[in-house]
């Protein structure tokens, strides 16, 4: 039995487990219906035609989580940013760790999915808001037909959510194969503020495919900042649909920090719905063996006087592979739009690949919009002067592309997030140079 | 402590030096003049360890030792340096950090432990006011957004940082006003003592007046074709370098 027919036939083992008598099992049941029509993409389809998931799909994965294994703190603290005070939603396996998280209701809600889709307090925002913007495509139908745990973030307005939070998932390999499938929703209402930090971390070898839905509603004047970091093990894949509704004014930032890991899809949409809204899309992505990371993102402009800006930075070594897909779309309705893109790549082996593809679709008259991409390999002469200066190969080459990446790494606002994520890179680059940035 | 034995060097075939000669002591200062084409930046690049070049005959000796084999940082470990005629602008490089890695990199190699703190900052203080650089240009990425004479006047800040043995000097005055070149020369005069030896690139006499040469080499096609004193300098300045390619063609 193939992975879809495997999956499509759980459903009826996965009503067991869930309340099937309200509107949110009703959103499940047209979504697995969605799935059995669509199914997974291929190659065929020209937004996955440079990413195959031919040999993520052939494990036999098991879709229900078991109970929670037991995970002692120490064994993973250095997945945390510890050095920061923050809410924490974790999961080990699917399934929600009380023991590692740290939540709170205390005028914000920092909790779970699955007491948002069960208690009656949260039956108002659910029924706004989940799987409202989220796309009917196979893999985010697929989502949503078992969707039953992840986070929920609800800021009412004029609210600052006190400390960031982080919200991580582990897998613990007790399973031969595992596929995960968290579901989130993130509320932030008029004039409130909100960080976020997501990682998934896998802790075997053991193949474990995750299929997340994140849908996100930023209201007038909200700012929301959401940083994703992808540094999993070389079995774990990973395909994010996120999904990004902004109103009036308001400010929503993504970064990726895509560094590790099998497969990794990031499907990033941003819809602007009101004026004066700026849009940040930013990310640096570092890989080598035959790790392969495709971004494919959308920014859907259709209202008057808003920005948007995306500056991706790839870094290929050895056998990987990379992908951007940057669609940019302004309606006739959304003059004065001011949307930028840039994709800057460095091979650093011969039979290292990017494919690189901007798509603007543009049908307002007055707008500015602009889109590069650059393939290139590190610049000799910068080399040479770095290596004249007493600096050794090794260490000049990962000054070079901490120099490359700078200005995205410069715009993440958590100073002990840039701290840790300067230090993935250098132990990446395999380097320990004494300075900071 | 810098000596260059009938140096042959090429790049993608083409040879550029063909047979160079060099003997430049402790505590002394050369300038090597030439019309463009010559070979001076080669020469410059190839003492400094650039890569793309190939020597395929005669070597360079630092302080007795043969430097060929060496990789570029190496070299700078032993106490090459090069001022570049082009600088490379590194963003998101701090002008700071840049000299902390580049010292502290030198002094892990030499076997010594990172600099404290404290004397580097000394240090930087110093060397800054002796080239009377703005301490908020020190916190800037290396080289971006520099002017010419900018870039000319942090090079030099680097030398003075590095300490090095033998500096060379690749068109150090180019892109540099009166004001700054003064300040350049000024610096390059504090730093110059009995143990270390400076060699002087350059087209024009000019820096020649404020950096006084113990010896001027004239270099045409590849070779060292005329040596003398300071005085070869202003006959240069004065002749061109017509009557010089007349003699050898002669």
């Amino acid at each position: 039995m193939d992975l879809k027919e495997k999956l499509v036939s759980s459903f009826l083992a996965f009503e067991n487990t869930i309340n099937v008598d309200d509107t949110v099992h009703d959103i499940r049941s047209q979504a697995i219906k969605t799935f059995e029509e669509k199914g997974f993409p291929t190659k065929k389809e020209e937004a996955w035609k440079y990413t195959s998931l031919n040999t993520v799909l052939k494990h036999d994965y098991s879709i229900f989580p078991k109970e929670e294994n037991a995970i002692e703190f120490k064994d993973i603290k250095k997945y945390f940013l510890h050095d920061l005070d923050t809410y924490k939603i974790v999961f080990i396996d699917g399934k929600y760790s009380s023991h590692l998280s740290e939540t709170t209701h205390e005028k914000i809600d920092v909790c779970l999915m699955s007491s948002a889709l069960t208690y009656d307090k949260y039956r108002a925002v659910i029924d706004n808001y989940f799987n409202k913007i989220a796309r009917q495509d196979g893999l985010t139908s697929l989502n949503t037909a078992f969707s039953k745990e992840g986070a929920y973030i609800y800021i009412p307005k004029n609210k600052l959510a006190d400390k960031p939070i982080q919200i991580i998932h582990f897998s613990t390999g007790n399973e031969a194969a595992q596929m995960l499938q968290p579901r989130n929703l993130i509320v932030v209402e008029e004039n409130s503020h909100v960080q976020i930090i997501e990682r998934h971390q896998s802790l075997t070898d053991n193949p474990v495919l995750t299929n997340s839905v994140t849908e996100i509603f930023v209201d007038k004047r909200a700012i929301v900042d959401y940083y994703k970091i992808q540094n999993d093990n070389q079995n774990a894949s990973l395909i994010d649909n996120t999904y990004i509704e902004q109103q009036a004014q308001s400010v929503a930032s993504v970064h990726t920090f895509a560094f590790g890991g099998n497969i990794t899809r990031n499907n990033l949409n941003f819809y602007q719905k009101g004026e004066g809204i700026d849009s940040i899309l930013n990310g640096v992505t570092i890989l080598e063996e035959k790790q392969h990371v495709d971004h494919n993102t959308l920014v859907h402009h259709t209202e008057p006087n808003c920005e948007s800006h995306q500056d991706y930075k790839g870094i290929f070594d050895e056998k990987s592979t990379g992908v951007f897909n940057g669609k940019i779309i302004v309606n006739k309705e959304a003059q004065k739009t001011n949307a930028f893109q840039s994709n800057n790549n460095i091979l650093l082996s011969d039979k290292a690949t990017i494919n690189s593809k901007p798509q603007l679709e543009i049908f307002a008259d007055d707008v500015k919009c602009s889109h590069g991409c650059t393939i290139g390999q590190l610049d000799d002469n910068a080399l040479f002067y770095m290596r004249s200066r007493g600096i050794g190969e090794k260490e000049a080459k990962a000054l070079l592309m901490y120099a490359f990446a700078n200005n995205v790494l410069e715009s993440v606002k958590i100073p002990q997030l840039k701290n840790r994520i300067n230090a993935l890179i250098a132990k990446k680059l395999g380097v320990d140079i004494g300075f900071d940035l | 402590m810098l000596e260059i034995k009938d140096l042959h060097a090429s790049v993608e075939d083409k040879e550029i030096l063909k047979g160079l000669n060099l003997n430049v002591n402790a505590g002394e200062v050369h300038a090597i003049m030439g019309p463009n084409g010559a070979g001076k930046s080669t020469l410059a690049n190839i003492i400094a360890g650039k890569e793309e070049y190939e020597v395929t005959k005669g070597g360079i000796l630092l302080a007795g030792e043969d430097i060929e084999e060496l990789a570029a940082e190496e070299r700078a470990h032993k106490g090459v340096f090069l001022s570049f005629q082009y600088p490379v602008e590194i963003p998101g490089v701090t002008v700071t950090n840049f000299m902390k890695t580049a010292i502290n990199e030198t002094r892990k190699a030499q076997g010594l432990e990172e600099m404290p703190a404290k004397d580097m900052l000394k240090r930087i203080r110093e060397k800054s006011e002796l080239l009377e650089i703005d301490r908020k240009f020190l916190s800037r990425s290396l080289n971006e957004g520099f002017s010419g004479g900018e870039k000319k006047r942090n090079e030099i800040f680097q030398m003075a940082m590095m300490e090095p043995k033998l500096a060379i000097l690749d068109e150090t005055d180019s892109g540099l006003d009166i004001d700054a070149l003064r300040i350049v020369a000024n610096g390059v005069n504090k730093l110059k003592n009995e143990n270390n030896a400076i060699v002087v690139i350059t087209h024009y006499q000019r820096l020649l007046d404020y950096i006084v040469p113990d010896f001027v080499h004239v270099l045409y096609d590849g070779k060292i074709v005329k040596s003398g004193t300071k005085e070869l300098a202003l006959e240069l300045e004065e002749k061109g370098y017509d009557w010089i390619k007349e003699e050898i063609n002669a």
